[in-house]
């Protein structure tokens, strides 16, 4: 029973964050129709933020305050994560709307520019951030431990499935968002600013990466390539998912967090993500639109 | 002949004659890039030509590489099992490793295997109308699963360490100069021949649908061709020139590893590609010579930079030189061309006034 619990509560774990990691993607990907292969270092960013913050608060902050440096971190790594976003958008991205291959190869060399960034400013190796004492020990139920970090993970990936879904749903400027998602050339006709759009679009989906990095952080050490090691995944699960529905991305995220844990616990990492991925290949045999798609009666 | 031809045969003689002018140490430099040459031929053939950006060639090339490596590794351990299975506590040699004892076997299953692996991802793929950014993000999966697999089978693959310390090849021994300096000739010939392959491919009737796929692929669906065949046969024949370069590459450089068939390195042999042209079998040559020339003298003189030139050079190629080196030395020549016709048409005018 314990063993039962805490596979579940793994996969539920290790989903939210490819959730988290995968939502800034579906959105920019279903939305522009562009591949960011950067994406991953805006989670670096987002983490080397925290990072940052951990220092500045042990320097200049009491003491009896530095627990209180992880509240202050997580928006933080939003605005980072949603400035570099703004930023790639308006000096690369917007100028490769319609050509996703090379908007796939530009934002790669983006990314490895960004990584040796980081590995000047920060050093090669890993850095590790201290948790808040709050986030130690765990809660047990019927013999499984379910540690507190965790559940503090699956909790603001929750946080921000909400917000967004609000924004998305009751919100003008959200509401604009899914109407260019769904046709841009009429939204654009009935006078949306789908400039406008694309911008705060992948500010925003850049910004739930640098969320992601800063959950990251309480996990384990943080190094400049630990966006390669989550970008690959990530992509796989929007595709899993459905272009454009971001509830198959929620789908795709939880059930590849599943299966990788499961998979894990019978046959070792490695072999993990060789299955996991075998299987999503396997999958889109049946499914090449992904879980969710919207249906269309276009060809392309 | 024509002057294009004529340039064609003179490069490929120069780099022929490279031996002639060219250090020991340059020479061998030199081999390992016209291998990679040999990958941005077939990468020219499916991203330039077809459309198919596969971010997982690394992979089809290290497999080339390491089927003719289990050759090597065999020959060189005189029968005994090879020293890292031994490490690894492995006390017989794994089945599939027998029939790579045989040379012929092995460099024929350095083409075939590649081949096939590609037809059957190209084939399960295409056939589902996946295409575009999609099939890139898969291939670029597949690559993760290769190099996962072939790091922690350590005791049938080596591992991170790959496979390396070989001495002989069919008897010759390969630390012999006049042996690499025969390698290098034969690496030269075999890129002449993939060239001459490619561009005989690429002039023919299926060379005019591959490009008419990269166009348009529902309208040539709809004129009665079936676009799956087609992008499957370019897709398995681009996998197996990189099969054989790989089998050149572990010749002439004496180690395959999985960190050469990573995602970093497949994604770099589409840069070489994008650099020298992407719409053109010599510019994907070009490239490929150019970019890896970059590489080792910046890696040699500023190995942070390296990485920071890599990353500019991806998006200075994609945002100012969408063509590559050739593209814009065509559009130059183009422009110049049309001055020179504009000027000949303004003088013809004025004969017509006086």
């Amino acid at each position: 029973m314990a063993v039962v619990i805490t596979q579940l509560f793994n996969g539920i774990s290790l989903g939210s964050i490819l959730l988290l990691i995968a939502l800034g993607l579906a959105i920019t990907f279903g939305l522009m129709n562009v591949i960011n292969m950067a994406h991953g270092e805006f989670i670096m960013a987002g983490a080397y933020t925290t990072y940052v913050v951990q220092q500045a608060f042990s320097h200049y902050i009491p003491a009896s305050l530095f627990n209180y440096y992880y509240v202050a971190a997580i928006p933080l790594s939003f605005l980072i994560g949603a400035l570099l976003g703004f930023v790639l958008e308006k000096t690369l991205i917007r100028f490769l709307y319609h050509r996703p291959l090379d908007s796939l190869l530009a934002t790669w060399g983006v990314s490895l520019i960004l990584q040796q960034v980081a590995r000047s400013i920060f050093g090669a190796p890993n850095v590790a951030v201290t948790a808040p004492t709050w986030l130690d020990g765990g809660l047990t139920i019927a013999g499984a431990v379910l540690p507190y970090k965790r559940l503090f993970i699956i909790a603001l990936v929750t946080i921000c499935m909400v917000s967004l879904y609000l924004y998305l749903d009751k919100t003008a400027a959200g509401r604009k968002m899914r109407a260019v998602t769904m046709n841009r050339s009429m939204a654009s006709s009935l006078g949306v600013s789908t400039k406008k759009v694309d911008a705060t679009a992948f500010a925003i989906g850049s910004g739930l990466a640098g969320i992601a990095g800063c959950a990251l952080t309480v996990l384990g050490p943080i190094g400049s390539t630990i966006g390669t090691y989550y970008i690959v995944d990530a992509f796989m699960i929007v595709i899993l998912g459905g272009i454009g529905s971001l509830i198959g991305t929620v789908f795709g995220a939880l059930s590849v967090g599943m299966l990788g844990t499961i998979a894990e616990f019978w046959s070792g990492a490695s072999m993990a993500k060789v299955i996991v991925f075998v299987a999503i290949i396997a999958f889109l045999q049946f499914k090449p639109a992904g879980l969710l798609s919207a249906r269309t009666r276009s060809l392309e | 002949m024509d002057k294009k031809k004529l340039g064609y045969w003179l490069f490929f003689i120069a780099l022929f004659l490279g031996p002639l002018y060219l250090t020991e140490f340059r020479l061998a430099l030199m081999g390992k890039f016209l291998c990679f040459a040999i990958v941005a031929l077939g990468i020219c053939l499916i991203w330039g030509y077809t459309g198919i950006l596969s971010l997982g060639h690394g992979v089809y090339f290290g497999i080339g590489a390491y089927c003719t490596a289990m050759y090597l590794k065999l020959e060189s351990s005189n029968g005994q099992l090879p020293d890292f299975m031994e490490w690894s506590g492995v006390s017989a040699l794994p089945a599939f490793w027998i029939p790579f004892s045989n040379p012929v076997f092995a460099l024929a299953a350095s083409l075939i295997v590649p081949a096939l692996l590609a037809a059957m991802l190209g084939f399960l793929t295409f056939k589902n109308r996946i295409k575009g950014v999609y099939f890139s993000l898969i291939s670029q999966a597949v690559v993760v699963v290769f190099v996962t697999l072939f790091v922690a089978k350590q005791d049938w693959t080596g591992g991170t360490n790959g496979l390396t310390n070989f001495t002989t090849f069919l008897g010759f021994s390969l630390a012999s100069p006049l042996v690499q300096i025969a390698l290098y000739m034969l690496t030269v010939i075999i890129l002449g021949l993939s060239f001459t392959l490619a561009a005989r491919l690429t002039n023919s009737r299926a060379g005019r649908v591959l490009s008419a796929v990269r166009d348009g692929e529902n309208r040539v669906r709809f004129l009665g061709f079936n676009p799956t065949s087609y992008k499957v046969f370019v897709y398995s024949l681009s996998a197996a020139l990189a099969g054989l370069a790989g089998t050149l590459f572990v010749l002439q450089v004496g180690l395959i590893s999985p960190a050469m068939m990573g995602i970093i390195p497949s994604i770099e042999m589409v840069l070489w590609v994008a650099v020298g042209g992407r719409h053109s079998l010599i510019g994907a040559i070009l490239g490929a010579v150019i970019v890896n020339s970059a590489k080792s003298f910046f890696s040699e003189t500023y190995p942070d930079i390296w990485s920071i030139f890599l990353g500019l050079l991806f998006i200075i190629v994609v945002m100012f030189l969408p063509n590559g080196i050739v593209g814009a030395f065509e559009s130059w020549n183009e422009k110049r061309n049309k001055a020179k016709q504009k000027g000949g048409t303004a003088d013809a005018a004025d004969s017509v006034v006086s």
